[in-house]
């Protein structure tokens, strides 16, 4: 066997709350080197500049799967055709987020949401008061909508996607809603298990 | 080029998430899904990579291993479906006498509603929520073995209460005899699995309610 171990980082400032600050994070397993990434690794990272994150050269110890969860990443969120406007496919991502409890995913998200919808306020409402925040009936029901498909088990039914529909979303955004809810608890499960989120010094 | 994409194999398995909902070619929510091409083609590329991973394979974490825990955390998400669906992939896989049993009695005992966790302390604590720390029973470990048995631990931790993970629980992984790499791919394993059974479960409520053609 080897002889691996953790990472530790006993001098880290561990976030103890949700924000839409820039954190970073730090990995609690060694990420490959830089000068190890062959060209499968690098088709698993997608964009090479991802070669610059501890994040992404951890994953890419397994490049196929990151590679696939990559691409499928990115036609949820940035696709840009119909469907959910990018501004509440970020709310989903950050509301499911804030119900997992990753502090890291949801700033990321908040802040997008926040730049897309220039509703900052209210976002920052969400990341302090979690679901039970009135962001207004739309935000609300796609709020509602991704804290209940996070829920393990799932609790996501006709209800939800009746609210939805209320609120003038057609069938495509609210797969749209399931698929960015959803994809965060792939995100927040890898984000919250493989390293921390840490407070850039002087903040 | 993808080298997934161009396997023999790939194009020879049906997508598990049509096949779970239900969706028909040129039905509604195909031509839903067809909207979101690359989304639908790359989460079964992600199934693929995880149960027919395309060789040379990093790591040792065996195929047989990887359905034992795809049936646990299925099981665990509490969709009678999709948790038949890995239990019976475990079973065609060939798995070691005893196991599919185990797991499916694994299954019940790591049964809880989650996400639970702690918080780092601070303004948060006050939603630290108490839940089960779910360990594989004596029994079932002399049939599941060490190293399987520490991955369903994790997996009960990643599936319930992520926000509870540590860098200790990988070390305990470790200590099992997982590498890092192969850590990374267990993680992935159970966080996809906690995304497509999701997908799943909020394409088939879409599927029950009377649909406006949007297209």
């Amino acid at each position: 066997m080897s002889a691996e171990s953790v990472l530790s980082h006993p001098g880290n400032i561990h976030p103890n709350a949700f924000t839409q600050a820039q954190l970073e994070w730090l990995p609690w397993l060694e990420p490959l080197p830089e000068a190890e990434l062959t060209e499968r690794h690098f088709e698993g990272l997608v964009d090479a500049s991802r070669a610059k994150s501890p994040y992404f050269r951890l994953l890419a110890r397994d490049p196929d799967i990151l590679g696939a969860r990559t691409r499928t990443d990115k036609d949820i969120f940035y696709n840009p055709e119909a469907g959910l406007p990018r501004t509440e496919r970020e709310l989903s991502a950050a509301a499911a987020s804030r119900y997992n409890g990753c502090i890291y995913c949801a700033s990321v998200h908040a802040r997008f949401a926040s730049h897309f919808s220039q509703r900052t306020e209210d976002v920052q409402r969400l990341l302090d008061d979690g679901a039970k925040a009135d962001l207004g009936e739309r935000w609300n029901a796609i709020v509602e909508a991704s804290v209940a498909l996070s829920a393990t088990p799932s609790v996501f039914g006709a209800e939800h996607v009746a609210q939805l529909r209320a609120q003038g979303l057609d069938d495509l955004a609210i797969a749209d809603v399931v698929h960015g809810a959803a994809f965060f608890n792939w995100a927040n499960r890898l984000m919250l298990s493989l390293g921390e989120p840490q407070q850039p010094a002087g903040d | 080029m993808n080298a997934i994409v161009s396997s023999p194999f790939a194009s020879a398995v049906p997508d598990v998430i049509d096949r779970l909902v239900g969706i028909e070619p040129g039905s509604h929510l195909d031509r839903i899904r067809a909207h979101r091409e690359q989304a639908r083609t790359h989460a079964q590329q992600s199934y693929l990579a995880l149960f027919a991973p395309t060789p040379p394979v990093f790591g040792n974490f065996e195929i047989a291993d990887r359905f034992a825990v795809a049936a646990f955390v299925a099981g665990l998400h509490g969709h009678a479906d999709v948790a038949r669906f890995y239990a019976d992939a475990l079973v065609a896989q060939g798995a070691r006498a005893g196991v599919a049993d185990a797991i499916a009695i694994e299954v019940q005992r790591g049964a809880a509603q989650g996400p639970y966790g702690r918080y780092p302390a601070g303004p948060l604590s006050v939603e630290d929520a108490s839940g089960p720390s779910y360990a594989v029973s004596d029994a079932r470990r002399a049939v599941l073995g060490e190293r399987l048995s520490a991955a369903l631990a994790h997996a009960h931790l990643l599936v319930f209460h992520p926000r509870d993970a540590s860098a200790a629980a990988l070390q305990s992984l470790l200590d099992a005899g997982w590498t890092s790499t192969e850590i990374v791919t267990l993680s992935q394993l159970v966080a996809f699995l906690a995304f497509q059974i999701r997908v799943v479960a909020g394409l088939r409520a879409l599927a029950q309610r009377p649909v406006t053609l949007v297209d």
